[in-house]
């Protein structure tokens, strides 16, 4: 069959799973006074529509922003005021200011999903087609399966049409922004990227590898003439960009600063919830106060009094930030590619999810997609991280009454990778990409034979805790001493995963171009 | 790991395409539901709570049991699973109860009960010749078939939207034709027989099966240039289907024809006081035919022609289901219905009898039986398209010619199943997976014919 053929049935295979998941509950769903996600869009609507401008960012008696005050870039305000004006046009009562408050109707549910729905068809779902038929030696049928993967992806699916929200639009963008730049169109890429983050500030994530990769380009070229032309133009982009996004707040600069106070909260704690990053699975280590050490347990409780060592903690978590993601950044500038440049997304952005403070457990989303993109080329390890990636979000999904579309897209993916890519044939060495870095290991440990018979063994174990998990939060309930036992728990096996796999995707980007020099060598 | 790598990604389509079916039929669960639902709680219902003496007399809810007596054991049997979920649902009196849970079994004993169609499908794909084959999996004619059959969006909205039970009555009608492909007579009509006292629709097509049995099976053997030789009738053979047929029935109305209950189940199962038409009309002759007397029923009352004291209040057209008598054209009877239908079936019987071609042959005439009965049947519902659709998939991965009859039939007899999701949620599924559908089917179709 020919490709647009299958392109059109997986793009219509992915839209109605979209849909049907859609028909089920939203975050905070007939639970007043606060709700969820979903009343917080429909308050930017109102917001965005009712008021000027000037006021969108600040607090007053008609804004009040403790009641889900606007806390994205402006490109969000836009995309709100856009949906508003539809909004206006179909029913006014779903946008008044006020009385609008806590609004839930079928025919708004339906409006709302729509929203999403158009969004995802305009941003995300051409970008991801355009990329898959942009893959180089693979063959088509093999290009279409990847892209029935990527758009079978539970995690964004059930978080934009489940929870309610909007990341189609941001990781639309930065897709749109990575396609660019791999295919020397900088100048794009770079709009496009500048684009996502004025949609979502967690964007920030991916922007250390796009700046490295842009400027080990310009490198590349010499900076002395062609590659300090590619600088100045790409500097010139991102600034005419954001200066486009940000033109009615830059006028004043009180209006400037209150909507950064709003967009970068320093003054909240280290993480909210329960997320599955070092800080809040360490902070479980609080509990077992009998088994550590005395003068340890008193330097763990200071760390973790907040009011007392803010600079302490920021800093702390900084460093760990960065440490953890400067190898790779530094090999990206030196060495510029393609490939290096999605596995050091995927680096970096995890680094930020495990170590940054703040981090929602849905910006797990944000180190998914790079993981998407690298579907081709380390199939096995690609579908094992997105299944944990799902997992992690568990207790959100379960509070958003999501375990049926949970289950059924989690083994849809299953189904379709295992398929498409034949997964579980593809565990050597060399197919996990680990085979220069298991050849130097094995100068000094000459036994070191049995790499990918462990990981093989680690795949089995951790789908079986998944599953176990999976099942005991939905069944049992938590003992009364210790109510948060169930979620703590995701958290934590789901951080030691993110460990594993950011030792693993390091180790593929430190040793991967002694393998290719090597290769060519051979050749 | 090995061994599940063999599992997943070699010879395991069918599995694939199996399971990826129903999953998407479990994201179906939270759709609209039509009156079927309660309809079948109701049975349910029924079933479990009252002696068999009064399944065909209760009449607490409107949706009175108007299905043959196997159908009424199945509801039976599932009412035993069902206690398990919620007692509530197997109240008489509960009418319109639709709890989440009831939601939930009524759902997943459609799904599971699929299970039947698609082991009928398994067998059907072994039935058709790979002459045509290509050397990629996806241009096999038996993975084409597969997911014609296991994908069909008539059948998928039907069933799992709309809330019926199609899925294993088509796999029993399938096994049935698969059976007779494989030349195990008696296992087909035996099927058959049991189809039909599941559900009665399937008198549809009972016509092909007779004459098929008794000219490929009873007469034993064929003359040189094809025709009947009457000596090689085999009493025996017709005995035995004989037989068949009336153990199946003795044991479906056998109960009821002891309680002498027999002229009220059958004026349960054949009520012919339901009109013409649907209350949604089924895009038949019908249709057409009514379409007409109102249009010049407007005609003569505008030319005077007509005087406005004789034209009978009902209409047709107000979406109820009563009798009516039509206006300019002479009122249909159902025996007029009947005698249409039959005439309509006559050259395609007469094929079968003179002109043998063996099972395509028998399958052919199935399909035109059907949309005969389609066509000029008295009280026809929209979805009965079906009957006739589903057949046609095993025969347009044959031959050219059969697969363009085939997309002008399921396109058109998928999309006059639209009206039967009207809800507002409903609009983009029913769209989008009519659009997978058309453009697989036609996609796949070309390529296989090129």
């Amino acid at each position: 069959m020919e490709k647009w053929h299958l392109m059109t049935i997986v793009v219509l295979i992915g839209l109605t799973v979209r849909w049907t998941v859609s028909l089920n509950s939203y975050s905070g769903a007939g639970k007043p006074p606060m709700f969820g996600d979903y009343e917080a869009q429909r308050h930017w609507q109102e917001i965005t529509f009712n008021l000027p401008i000037k006021q969108w960012y600040f607090n007053s008696s008609d804004n009040n922003l403790q009641y889900w005050g606007l806390d994205y870039p402006p490109l969000t305000a836009y995309h709100s005021l856009l949906c508003a004006y539809v909004a206006k046009f179909i029913n006014p009562d779903w946008i008044a200011l006020h009385t609008s408050r806590g609004y839930e109707s079928q025919a708004h549910k339906l409006f709302m999903r729509t929203t999403v729905l158009i969004a995802d068809l305009l941003i995300y779902i051409p970008a991801v087609v355009l990329y898959c038929c942009c893959l180089k030696e693979i063959s088509t049928k093999k290009k279409v399966a990847n892209a029935l993967c990527i758009l079978l992806y539970p995690g964004l699916i059930l978080i934009d049409y489940g929870h309610f929200q909007y990341n189609s639009v941001s990781l639309g963008f930065a897709l749109w922004g990575v396609l660019g730049v791999s295919c020397d169109w900088d100048l794009l890429g770079s709009l496009a990227f500048c684009l996502a983050i004025n949609y979502k500030q967690m964007e920030l994530y991916h922007s250390l590898p796009f700046f490295c990769f842009l400027l080990g380009k310009c490198f590349k070229k010499g900076l002395k003439g062609k590659g300090f032309v590619l600088l100045i133009k790409l500097a010139c982009t991102v600034v005419a960009s954001f200066i486009l996004c940000w033109l009615p707040f830059c006028t004043e600069r009180e209006q400037t600063l209150q909507v950064l106070r709003r967009l970068f909260p320093v003054d909240r704690g280290l993480f909210e919830d329960k997320v599955a990053n070092i800080w809040c699975s360490f902070s479980i280590f609080l509990k077992i106060k009998e088994i550590l050490p005395h003068h340890f347990q008193i330097i763990i409780r200071y760390c973790y009094q907040e009011n007392k060592c803010f600079i302490f903690i920021r800093f702390f978590s900084f460093c760990f930030t960065f440490l953890s993601l400067l190898p790779a950044c530094v090999k990206l500038t030196l060495q510029p590619s393609s490939k290096g440049f999605r596995f050091t997304l995927v680096s970096c952005a995890l680094s930020f999810f495990l170590f940054s403070f703040q981090v929602h457990e849905k910006s797990i989303l944000l180190v998914s997609l790079p993981v998407c993109l690298v579907l081709s080329e380390i199939p096995f390890m690609s579908t094992w991280f997105l299944l944990v990636s799902t997992f992690s979000m568990l207790p959100l999904l379960l509070k958003d009454e999501l375990l049926m579309p949970l289950v059924v897209t989690t083994i849809a993916f299953f189904i379709a990778c295992a398929t498409s890519f034949s997964i579980f044939e593809k565990t050597s060495e060399e197919e996990l990409q680990l085979k220069s870095f298991s050849l130097s290991v094995r100068k000094y440990l000459p036994c070191f034979t049995f790499l990918s018979r462990i990981i093989q063994y680690l795949f089995l174990i951790s789908v079986i805790t998944m599953v176990l998990l999976t099942l005991i939060t939905v069944t049992l309930d938590p003992p009364q001493k210790l109510p948060d036992l169930f979620s703590v728990l995701v958290c934590f096996v789901s951080c030691l995963h993110f460990l594993f796999f950011l030792v693993y995707f390091n180790i593929i980007i430190m040793w991967d171009s002694k393998s290719g020099r090597n290769q060519k060598k051979i050749n | 790991m090995a061994a599940l790598g063999i599992a997943m990604g070699g010879g395991n389509w069918f599995s694939a395409l199996a399971l990826g079916v129903t999953l998407l039929k479990c994201l179906l669960i939270p759709t609209y539901h039509s009156t079927d639902f309660e309809v079948h709680r109701n049975w349910l219902a029924i079933t479990h709570s009252l002696p068999v003496s009064q399944w065909y007399y209760e009449a607490t809810s409107e949706w009175t049991l108007d299905y043959p007596p196997f159908f009424a054991w199945f509801e039976y049997a599932l009412s035993h699973v069902a206690k398990y979920f919620d007692q509530e649902m197997l109240n008489v009196r509960n009418l319109n109860y639709s709890s989440s849970r009831t939601l939930l079994f009524q759902r997943f004993s459609v799904i599971f009960t699929d299970a039947l169609f698609v082991y009928a499908v398994h067998e059907c794909c072994k039935c058709i010749d790979g002459k045509k084959a290509g050397k990629e999996l996806t241009e096999k004619p038996k993975f084409i078939l597969s997911v014609l059959l296991l994908w069909n969006f008539g059948l998928l909205i039907v069933d799992h939207i709309h809330f019926q039970y199609n899925g294993f009555l088509f796999g029993l009608m399938l096994l049935s034709i698969a059976r007779l492909f494989q030349k195990r007579h008696m296992e087909g009509a035996f099927l058959f027989a049991v189809l039909l006292h599941f559900k009665h629709i399937y008198l549809y097509v009972a016509p092909a099966y007779g004459v098929y049995l008794l000219r490929s099976y009873c007469f034993t053997a064929n003359k040189p240039d094809g025709s009947i030789r009457w000596n090689s009738f085999s009493f025996v053979r017709v005995i035995s289907l004989g037989l068949i047929v009336f153990l199946v029935s003795a044991l479906s109305l056998g109960p009821f024809l002891a309680l002498n209950q027999l002229p009220q189940v059958l004026s349960r199962l054949f009520p012919f006081k339901r009109g013409l038409c649907h209350a949604y009309w089924a895009p038949n002759f019908w249709a057409l035919y009514n379409a007409l007397d109102k249009v010049l029923s407007i005609i003569g009352l505008e030319l005077k022609l007509l005087d406005p004291n004789k034209i009978p209040k009902a209409s047709m057209t107000s979406g109820l289901v009563q009798q009516f008598q039509h206006t300019v054209l002479p009122s249909v009877t159902p025996l007029a219905t009947l005698i249409c239908t039959l005439i309509a079936m006559l050259p395609s019987i007469f094929c079968l009898w003179f002109k043998p071609q063996g099972p395509r042959g028998f399958l052919r005439c199935l399909i035109l039986c059907a949309l005969s009965s389609f066509l000029f049947g008295w009280h026809v519902h929209e979805k009965a398209i079906l009957l006739a659709v589903l057949p046609m998939s095993l025969l347009s991965v044959g031959k050219a010619g059969d697969a363009s009859i085939f997309l002008i039939l399921t396109t058109t007899g998928h999309y006059s199943l639209f009206p039967l999701l009207f809800t507002a949620p409903e609009l983009p599924t029913k769209i989008l997976l009519m659009l997978l559908f058309t453009t697989y089917s036609i996609s796949s179709l070309k390529t296989l014919f090129r």
